[in-house]
């Protein structure tokens, strides 16, 4: 037709990062666009934050160090709370995906069709950021304070980044998986409300029975939340940096193959 | 015979479990033409574009696309095919635009390029009003109309379209219909899967009809249609001694008559020559005709003839 096209020409690897890019853009745009979305992206951080703080604040007060609040206590919690459970939208993005004929055309062009899997996880990054920041000024409103210093800030966004990275990718296999977007609202929420609620999210682990606390301490989203807290509330971080960033790689290098093993079967 | 065939499937199996849905299926597509596949539904049309256009694979036969082996350069062939699945896949939330550009981009298109290009297919699909809303406030013919547009995007050589026309309105097909054959003058070759039988027939160069999984005919239009009979003239007449006089003019030329409707139908052999004749014997015997018809076997009486039910009747049991 008129104009002549005029194709890209560049190595193979930077034609695969370039893929990824446009599917990180596309569902970018499908963030900002799904409106009803993005409102429970803004509320539902500030609906948790200011029930758990008035709710639980008076009875789990009594059981914190002297001179913590629960607020600065619980900020670390449920920051990591909702970016778990914010990993959900990943899969059902996913999942929807592979139900549409929209897989079929992606799979019929000359690209890297991983691409698709890491569009939707570093989008992910952006909406639990919005979520994160959210949460943080509404903390500050309700009177969180935290005294960590710019360093340990830094910290603290690195952790929640690599972990929202490690659960989306999580999410990224249940939402191959799942055979229907119902199927990936329930498997996402067995996986995820009993590892953010036994563990030191909300409440500290010491006021849990012997069983329940083997598993809480032990577990990944402990480490990574007590490490967040450790950073805010400027108190020795102890191991707990270390082992979640461990936890947090160790997730990554089984799930990001899997789930892309997974991926290419499935939509084979 | 060395024919330039674009499309060269040999002995296609397929099967879901016990059920085979592909049963030795052979299909050539030459360059520059249309093949319509016709069929009534679940016969095995989609799961034939699927795999001609590597997204699923096979059991047995080997396939062939611009002389690239769809299973070794899945690849290659990737980057000369275009595909429109029967259901639209374009992204609800991207404009028509957006969608566009983005699969241009994953074309290996570059920026500029692909933007143009988009630009081009807005105007030739009528889409410029929309171009920059949400593809999911799109009317169904619209959303059609992209999805085609979007496989066109880096103008592949090779079309895949299953369906296109389906749950379309009448207008909405007509102007598919013209912008099918705008892509057919400009020489690309088009594997079309359709259950209208006018379709097939206005389209296409050659028609492949698959039934359970089988090719059961293969030809075009026309050699279907010789297949399952001539041409018939259908004469109606006045009154019943009209009718009865015309019978007796005609003789054996008469195969049935209507005593309702006071007509009577005839075959012919070649329309020139015959209606002359029968209207000459009618004038010779002072006999009037109200109305006169040459019916052309429809591509539903070849549907009849080889499956032994109509495309209705096959919609039918389904439901
Ligand atoms: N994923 C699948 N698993 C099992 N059986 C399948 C699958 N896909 C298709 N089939 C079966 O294969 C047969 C042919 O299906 P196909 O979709 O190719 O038919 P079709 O000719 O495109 O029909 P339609 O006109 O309804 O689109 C049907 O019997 C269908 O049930
Ligand atoms: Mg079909």
């Amino acid at each position: 037709m008129a104009t002549p096209l005029v194709f890209e020409n560049r190595p193979k690897i930077i034609m695969a990062l370039l893929d990824s890019w446009i599917m990180i853009k596309r569902s970018c745009t499908h963030i900002l666009r799904n409106t009803d979305q993005l409102l429970g992206t803004f509320f539902q951080p500030i609906m948790f934050l200011v029930l758990f703080a008035t709710v639980f604040g008076g009875a789990i007060s009594k059981a914190l160090p002297p001179g913590i609040s629960y607020l600065d206590f619980l900020m670390a919690g449920i920051i990591i709370q909702t970016v778990a459970f914010g990993s959900t939208t990943t899969a059902v993005a996913v999942c929807n995906d592979l139900q549409k004929g929209i897989i079929d055309r992606f799979r019929s062009l000359p690209m890297n069709n991983l691409a698709v899997l890491n569009g939707h996880v570093v989008s992910d990054l952006l909406r639990n950021s919005i979520s994160t920041v959210v949460m943080l000024l509404t903390g500050l409103i309700i009177g969180f304070r935290s005294h960590a210093s710019a360093l340990n800030w830094l910290a603290i966004v690195g952790l929640i980044l690599l972990f929202t990275l490690a659960f989306s990718w999580l999410a990224a296999i249940v939402g191959v998986v799942a055979k229907s977007v119902e199927a990936v609202q329930w498997l996402t929420f067995v996986m995820i409300f009993p590892l953010t609620f036994a563990s030191s999210a909300f409440v500290p682990t010491a006021s849990m029975n012997s069983v329940l606390r083997v598993f809480a301490v032990n577990q990944p989203i402990t480490q990574v939340v007590e490490a967040v807290r450790a950073l805010i509330l400027g108190t020795p971080v102890g191991n707990h940096v270390w082992l979640a960033v461990i936890w947090c790689l160790g997730i990554l290098i089984v799930a990001i193959p899997l789930a892309s093993w997974l991926f290419k079967r499935k939509s084979a | 015979m060395n024919k330039d065939y674009v499309i060269e499937a040999t002995g296609l199996v397929k099967s879901y479990g016990d059920n085979r849905v592909l049963n030795g299926v052979d299909l050539q597509v030459e360059r520059g033409t249309m093949l319509a596949l016709l069929g009534p539904n679940g016969a095995g049309k989609t799961t034939t574009v699927r795999i001609l256009s590597t997204l699923l694979g096979f059991d047995a036969g080997t396939v062939k696309v611009e002389g690239h082996d769809i299973i070794r350069d899945a690849d290659k062939v990737r980057s000369v095919i275009g595909l429109t699945g029967q259901s639209a896949a374009v992204d609800e939330l991207l404009t028509g635009r957006e969608n566009l550009v983005m699969m241009g981009r994953l074309y290996r298109l570059t920026k500029a390029s692909a933007k143009a290009r988009a630009d081009e297919l807005l105007t030739d699909f009528d889409l410029q009003d929309a171009a920059d809303r949400p593809a999911k406030t799109y009317s169904g013919g619209m959303r059609r109309r992209l999805d085609l547009a979007v496989s066109l995007i880096a103008t592949p050589p090779v079309i895949f379209l299953d369906e296109p026309t389906t749950g379309l309105d009448p207008r909405s097909r007509l102007s598919m219909w013209a912008i099918i054959r705008k892509l057919m003058d400009g020489g690309t070759t088009i594997l079309l899967t359709t259950q209208y039988l006018e379709e097939a027939d206005q389209l296409a160069d050659q028609i492949v009809v698959i039934d359970g999984g089988k090719v059961i005919a293969k030809g075009t239009s026309a050699e279907l249609k010789s297949k399952v009979g001539k041409d018939r003239l259908e004469l109606v007449f006045k009154d019943a001694a009209a009718l009865k006089a015309a019978r007796k003019a005609l003789g054996k030329d008469v195969i049935s008559t209507d005593d309702k409707e006071y007509s009577a139908t005839l075959v012919i052999n070649d329309t020139n020559t015959d209606v002359k004749r029968v209207l000459d014997a009618l004038v010779s015997a002072k006999i009037s005709v109200q109305s006169m018809a040459v019916h052309k076997p429809t591509l539903d009486d070849v549907f009849l003839s080889l499956t032994g039910k109509t495309n209705n009747q096959v919609e039918q049991e389904e439901q």
